[in-house]
């Protein structure tokens, strides 16, 4: 009688006595959301136009920011340094492109997505003995974004906002903003669509496979690079990051994979109960349970909506 | 010449039906396997059977429990890291409440737990295909995880949050690590996953093997012929997690001794015996013990090579690149020989059929 209190009252009780502790709970469960939906996006990208799912994402986000820091390090001013970037996540895909992809095309999806795993496995090492495995502090000031709080007062409490996690907001904001106007008006991006529908019908009509491919992991890349910064600037860059990526399979469960909306949706749902759940029931079993509720979130969901909340329904067909 | 099936007529059902048909090979394994049992002990130093021949085979164990998972039946696995620990857990608080029963024998018994487990996560597996549920796995990974961190019983409320050393003996030898012998250890290690791959080897080849192949290939034509979905895959995960349980068991208790939650987790089980069964060969036997044993030599050679031209490698390098080179074997097999080091296995054995010819 007691746990079944413990449970399912005294949660909410406590939620409603201190009504700005429950905000501040849920805009930081409403950030990292947004975090995930970065790295989810990068998922929904490649995905939707070649079919892999990329487990290289993650360290992908890694990567990017530490390209960027180790840049800064060796004297290469801010925006140099980001340029730079761009250039070496653009050589990062003509190469995937170049060494994993062409080589196996046309085989099974399974194939495709253990070359992931193994290409995820090569830049961990590449990484960690390019860069070094001790973390790094992001250079957020340099890069224009800003530091510092507001507080709110609010439901006679008070409530604190980081200008960096609204940053992040409004950045994720305009990059999936940017995404969709390209994906839905650009040329690039009708081909890009063509290709994620039927690879061979585009390439009867003239679409370039390859170049396709290269330009998708280059908008992922970038995905991951803007990601790894705003993570990085939130918490070091390190290496650790790669195994919080893994939390954006749940929120790609939640949203469907091939759904730029559906990423989003799913990240801001799994941060913010994933937040909730930590803060208010975490207690009871002793903490952490963050590192496993997405999961069984992501599977409730997948229970009865198989294609999460806005994924193409899959049909099967013998 | 040496290895040829003329003149090896076979006379009755049973023999054409044996696992090793060709007389040469059936005495080689023969031959093979008393070579492990009795020279192997003698010559090899504490050094080749801790560092290298007891991880390995026990590895493989693991390697050959995710194969008949992702290998055969097609159900992609991402938490045998976590059913590995289910094993090694069950196995610690069953010897702590009975002390006095045979370890190996809780050892076997332990993986009838990790087999529970396994299927309550398997239930997803009935609506969820493919990456959905390699995510059900990962859910089970990290609740694993966190359990045997969080669940301070799983550990006997030690102060050190692990799995502590006891002293268990066979036979009135002493041999659970660190009190037994390397060589006793190796010998009760190599029983156990000689008997239980016998026991792999018979599965895939009889009903229920083919039952996880048709479901691999087409589950959909697979229940049109009759094949019940739910109880082949629920067996599947069952008997999988039977073997990674066992595997975890020993490897707590015959190799490394005590252990923490850091040896269950996904970087450190899951994707070395995930990466074993890709460059082994998914779906089949021999391939989960040449994977094992690549992934497990690997880091080993990287640092004994330099070393022979007197080039100092330090740890972290080795680390590094032990990723790098796995990660790009994994990619370069894919690409050649996406059937793993058993298909190379198997094409040196055809060739072997036929040399000094040149073709039949």
């Amino acid at each position: 009688m007691d746990v079944l209190y413990q449970v399912f009252v005294d949660p909410f009780v406590q939620m409603g006595a201190m009504p700005d502790l429950l905000i501040q709970v849920i805009w930081e469960g409403f950030v990292s959301g947004i975090l995930y939906a970065l790295i989810a996006l990068g998922f929904v990208l490649i995905f939707k136009a070649s079919g892999i799912f990329n487990f290289a994402q993650g360290i992908m986000v890694v990567f990017g920011a530490l390209s960027l820091v180790g840049l800064y390090e060796l004297g290469v001013p801010a925006w140099l340094a980001i340029v730079l970037c761009i250039a070496i996540m653009f050589a990062l895909a003509v190469t995937v492109e170049r060494v994993v992809l062409r080589p196996l095309v046309n085989q099974p999806d399974i194939i495709l997505f253990m070359a992931t795993i193994g290409l995820n496995s090569f830049l961990i090492g590449f990484g960690e003995s390019v860069f070094g495995g001790e973390p790094k502090t992001m250079i957020t000031e340099q890069l224009g974004l800003p530091t510092g709080s507001t507080a709110v007062d609010v439901l006679g409490g008070r409530v604190i906002f980081q200008h960096l996690d609204i940053a992040a907001a409004v950045i994720a904001a305009l990059m999936v903003a940017g995404l969709a106007i390209f994906f839905n008006k650009s040329k690039i991006g009708r081909a890009l669509r063509a290709v994620a529908d039927d690879h061979q019908a585009a390439m009867s009509v003239g679409i370039t496979l390859q170049q396709i491919w290269v330009i998708v992991w280059f908008a992922a890349g970038i995905v991951a690079l803007v990601t790894g910064i705003m993570w990085g600037a939130r918490s070091d860059v390190s290496f650790a990051l790669e195994i919080v990526a893994l939390k954006a399979l749940p929120v790609l469960i939640l949203g469907g994979f091939t759904s730029i909306p559906g990423a989003i949706i799913g990240g801001l749902i799994i941060g913010i109960s994933e937040k909730l759940a930590e803060f208010y029931w975490g207690p009871l079993v002793g903490g952490s349970i963050e590192s496993w509720v997405p999961f069984f979130i992501a599977l409730i969901f997948l229970w009865f909506r198989p294609q999460g909340l806005f994924g193409e329904k899959i049909i099967e067909r013998i | 010449m040496l290895y040829r099936e003329v003149g090896d007529l076979k006379t009755s059902y049973r023999a054409d039906q044996a696992v090793l048909t060709i007389t040469q090979e059936r005495y080689g394994v023969f031959l093979l396997i008393a070579f492990m049992y009795l020279v192997v002990p003698l010559i090899a130093d504490d050094f080749w059977l801790n560092t290298i021949i007891i991880p390995t085979l026990i590895f493989s164990l693991a390697a050959l429990g995710l194969n008949l998972l992702l290998g055969y039946a097609g159900l992609i696995s991402l938490g045998t890291g976590g059913f590995m620990g289910v094993g090694a857990y069950a196995c610690y608080k069953l010897t702590s409440y009975f002390p006095d029963v045979n370890i190996v024998f809780l050892i076997l018994v332990s993986g009838f737990f990790s087999a529970a487990i396994g299927v309550v996560f398997g239930l997803p597996s009935l609506r969820i295909k493919g990456f959905y549920l390699a995510v059900a796995t990962l859910a089970a990974q990290f609740f694993l995880t966190w359990a045997f961190g969080r669940v301070a019983w799983l550990y006997n409320y030690n102060d050190s949050g692990a799995i502590d050393a006891v002293n268990r003996s066979l036979f009135g030898m002493p041999l659970t690590e660190p009190y037994g012998e390397p060589w006793f250890q190796y010998l009760v290690v190599l029983t156990i996953v000689i008997v239980l791959t016998i026991v792999a080897i018979n599965l895939v080849r009889g009903r229920f093997g083919r039952a996880w192949m048709a479901i691999r290939d087409m589950d959909i034509a697979a229940e049109l012929i009759g094949i019940r979905l739910l109880p082949t895959k629920l067996l599947a995960f069952a008997i999988s997690s039977y073997y990674c349980g066992v595997a975890g068991a020993m490897l707590v208790f015959l190799s490394l001794g005590s252990a923490e939650v850091e040896s269950f987790t996904i970087l450190e089980a899951s994707f070395p015996v995930l990466f074993m069964v890709i460059i082994g060969g998914l779906g089949s036997i021999i391939g989960s013990f040449l994977g094992a044993a690549f992934i497990t030599v690997l880091p080993v050679l990287i640092t004994t090579i330099p070393r022979v031209f007197e080039i100092d490698v330090e740890a972290a390098t080795v680390e590094h690149l032990r990723f790098m080179i796995v990660g790009a074997l994994i990619i370069f097999f894919l690409i050649v020989e996406p059937a793993g080091l058993a298909r190379l296995w198997q094409l040196a054995r055809e060739k072997l059929r036929l040399w000094p010819f040149p073709h039949d």
